[in-house]
């Protein structure tokens, strides 16, 4: 478990926060640019020193000033990956990965060079020099650099930020599995909520210096209440695994805690753990059940929540899907006019018409 | 005045280049890096201490020496106390004055080349387990290296063609204080002009060498340009 309580007066914001953070899996500190996130990770690094702080990780303190107490960022179990790559360009690929690990006390190298090298995909990159790697190449040996160290916790300062798309896509598959392979915990920051959805197993969301909301991904990313980026990427997050094949139709059931989604078959077996994206532009609703259209996804949900879109022609519907004894929430962009026709309000049973949903991993 | 003379003074010159690089090196390379990374107020009062040699007349850093280290100057006074004896007039003199000559050529280049780093660099080597000694000896100085290399080349330079400052607190001591610059001037008093000719070619084409190293070393602006080593990409 990570805990951070951290005041630090900055230009624009003061950074002031009071959070937790789980000890496994990915955590997202999210919002939008110049809301402190960087600040946050650089003090948990130990980079700035937050005046009367206190940082605890896994039960270690890193920072107590009540003690008196500030472990040096070379101190501390951590592993850092900048926006940019930032590698050392007097050292080649190999040298720069073993920068860190060759300072390690043998018995502290849980992660070989063989593992890190492995997990970014960088083997035909170690005899090379760094002068000549793509963006995308850079970011791999400078994330393998960061997790040779064996750190505790890996801090991740929007590492795809500088990347274009093709860039990004080559490594967000590695940065996915990299806390279940690794064991490591990480702190994720993005201003970029697909990154968010796609990488994060909590979600912290910062605002103005403040840590306005946490959670589990799919309950922050469903809420309306939150000043969550509106507009066409507003989407749930849900977590769940392969529930059964059709073979002849080439198409898999996708069960997820209160629903279950038809889909392509992502040639996954039965059982594997799956994360899905469901945008609100691909749910629509109705109050009753459509037997005549070819929109497979028609799921039972009770209205929730409604709020204001981005555009004032649209709303935001939060329902509440409740099968088999399990729960998830949906978001749904319907116009205003046609909320009103169906008289949308909190309660009122409906159906979920989903036409598309994003296997994410 | 034959061979003889002229060659003593171009060992001599050579042998006080060497030493007072070496000294300004180990000595500049801490005040540069301080001066890269202080935000102290001190920071303008000292920055403008180390120029002053470019804009002095050498004249007058000599004579203020040769108060300071003459018999009844502070320094001299200390030194005859602690058995030196007297600075003026002695091989050991002429390094301590050429020191703070061509402290500006020493400092700045290197002073350039670690503001060039960043502090990205050493950032990064901090979150890889490297302490303060590390980031500096296998980060900062490796980065730096042009930039040493000019600080030494013209630091010896410099030193090599002075002139107003061995002659004023030096004298013209043959195998002490006689350097080549000083050797050029008896010639000349000598009206002996073959020979200031050979001294003054030799200095003419060892200075041109070097800054054509120099400006080969870093092929894109003047001598107090930052170094493109080593600067973070985005």
């Amino acid at each position: 478990m990570i805990e951070a309580t951290l005041r630090l007066p900055r230009g624009a914001f003061t950074l002031d926060v009071s959070l937790t953070l789980p000890a496994r899996g990915t955590s997202a500190l999210f919002g939008p640019s110049g809301c402190g996130k960087t600040t946050l990770l650089r003090c948990l690094a130990g980079l700035e020193r937050a005046p009367g702080g206190r940082v605890v990780v896994d039960g270690e303190a890193w920072q107590d000033d009540a003690a008196g107490l500030f472990v040096p960022t070379h101190r501390r179990a951590v592993g850092v990956v900048f926006q940019e790559a930032s590698l050392f360009e007097h050292l080649d690929v190999r040298a720069n990965v073993e920068f860190g690990w060759k300072r390690l006390a043998p018995a502290q190298r849980r992660i070989s060079i063989e593992q890190a090298v492995e997990w970014t995909g960088i083997a035909a990159l170690m005899g090379r020099s760094t002068a000549g790697l793509s963006g995308g190449e850079r970011q791999r040996v400078a994330i393998a650099r960061a997790l040779a160290v064996s750190p505790r916790l890996l801090l991740m300062d929007e590492p795809l930020a500088a990347l274009d798309v093709a860039r990004k896509a080559e490594i967000l598959p590695a940065i996915e599995r990299l806390s279940e392979r690794s064991g490591i915990t990480i702190v994720y920051v993005s201003h970029a909520i697909a990154e968010v959805a796609r990488l994060a197993d909590h979600v912290v969301l910062m605002d103005a210096g403040r840590a306005v909301a946490s959670g589990p991904v799919g309950e922050l990313l469903s809420r309306l209440d939150l000043p969550l980026p509106p507009g066409e990427d507003a989407g749930v997050v849900l977590l769940g695994e392969v529930g059964a094949l059709d073979a002849p139709w080439h198409m898999a059931r996708l069960d997820v805690p209160g629903a279950s989604f038809w889909t392509r078959d992502p040639a996954l077996p039965v059982g594997h753990l799956i994360r899905l994206r469901v945008l609100a532009r691909d749910v629509s609703l109705s109050l009753a059940e459509q037997p005549g259209s070819s929109i497979a996804n028609q799921i039972p949900a009770v209205v929730e929540a409604i709020a204001d879109d981005t555009h004032p022609s649209q709303v935001l519907v939060l329902v509440r899907v409740r099968t088999h004894g399990g729960t998830s929430a949906l978001l749904a962009r319907v116009t205003r006019r046609s909320a009103q026709a169906l008289a949308l309000a909190s309660g009122l049973p409906v159906w979920a018409m989903v036409k598309s949903v994003a296997l994410l991993d | 005045m034959s061979w003889g003379d002229d060659g003593q003074a171009v060992l001599l010159t050579l042998k006080l280049a060497f030493v007072v690089t070496v000294l300004l090196l180990a000595l500049g390379t801490p005040l540069a890096w301080w001066l890269a990374h202080t935000r102290s107020r001190w920071k303008a009062p000292l920055s403008a201490l180390v120029a002053l040699p470019l804009v002095l007349p050498p004249t007058v850093l000599g004579f203020y020496l040769l108060m300071l280290m003459g018999p009844h100057g502070i320094v001299g006074r200390a030194t005859q106390a602690l058995g030196i004896g007297l600075l003026p007039f002695s091989f050991a003199g002429l390094v301590v004055a050429s020191m703070l000559y061509s402290l500006p050529f020493v400092v700045q280049p290197l002073q350039t080349a670690f503001e060039a780093i960043g502090a990205r660099p050493l950032e990064a080597a901090a979150t890889l387990r490297a302490g303060p000694w590390e980031r500096f000896a296998h980060v900062a100085l490796p980065l730096a290296r042009r930039g040493v290399i000019t600080a030494a080349v013209l630091g010896f330079a410099h030193t090599v063609g002075e002139f107003g400052v061995v002659l004023m607190i030096g004298g013209n001591i043959p195998g002490a204080t006689r350097v080549i610059s000083t050797q050029l001037y008896n010639h000349v008093e000598a009206i002996e002009y073959p020979e200031a000719h050979r001294l003054a070619a030799i200095l003419l084409v060892f200075s041109f060498a070097v800054l054509l190293g120099v400006y080969r070393l870093r092929p894109q602006g003047a001598l107090v340009a930052a170094p493109a080593d080593g600067a973070p990409r985005a």
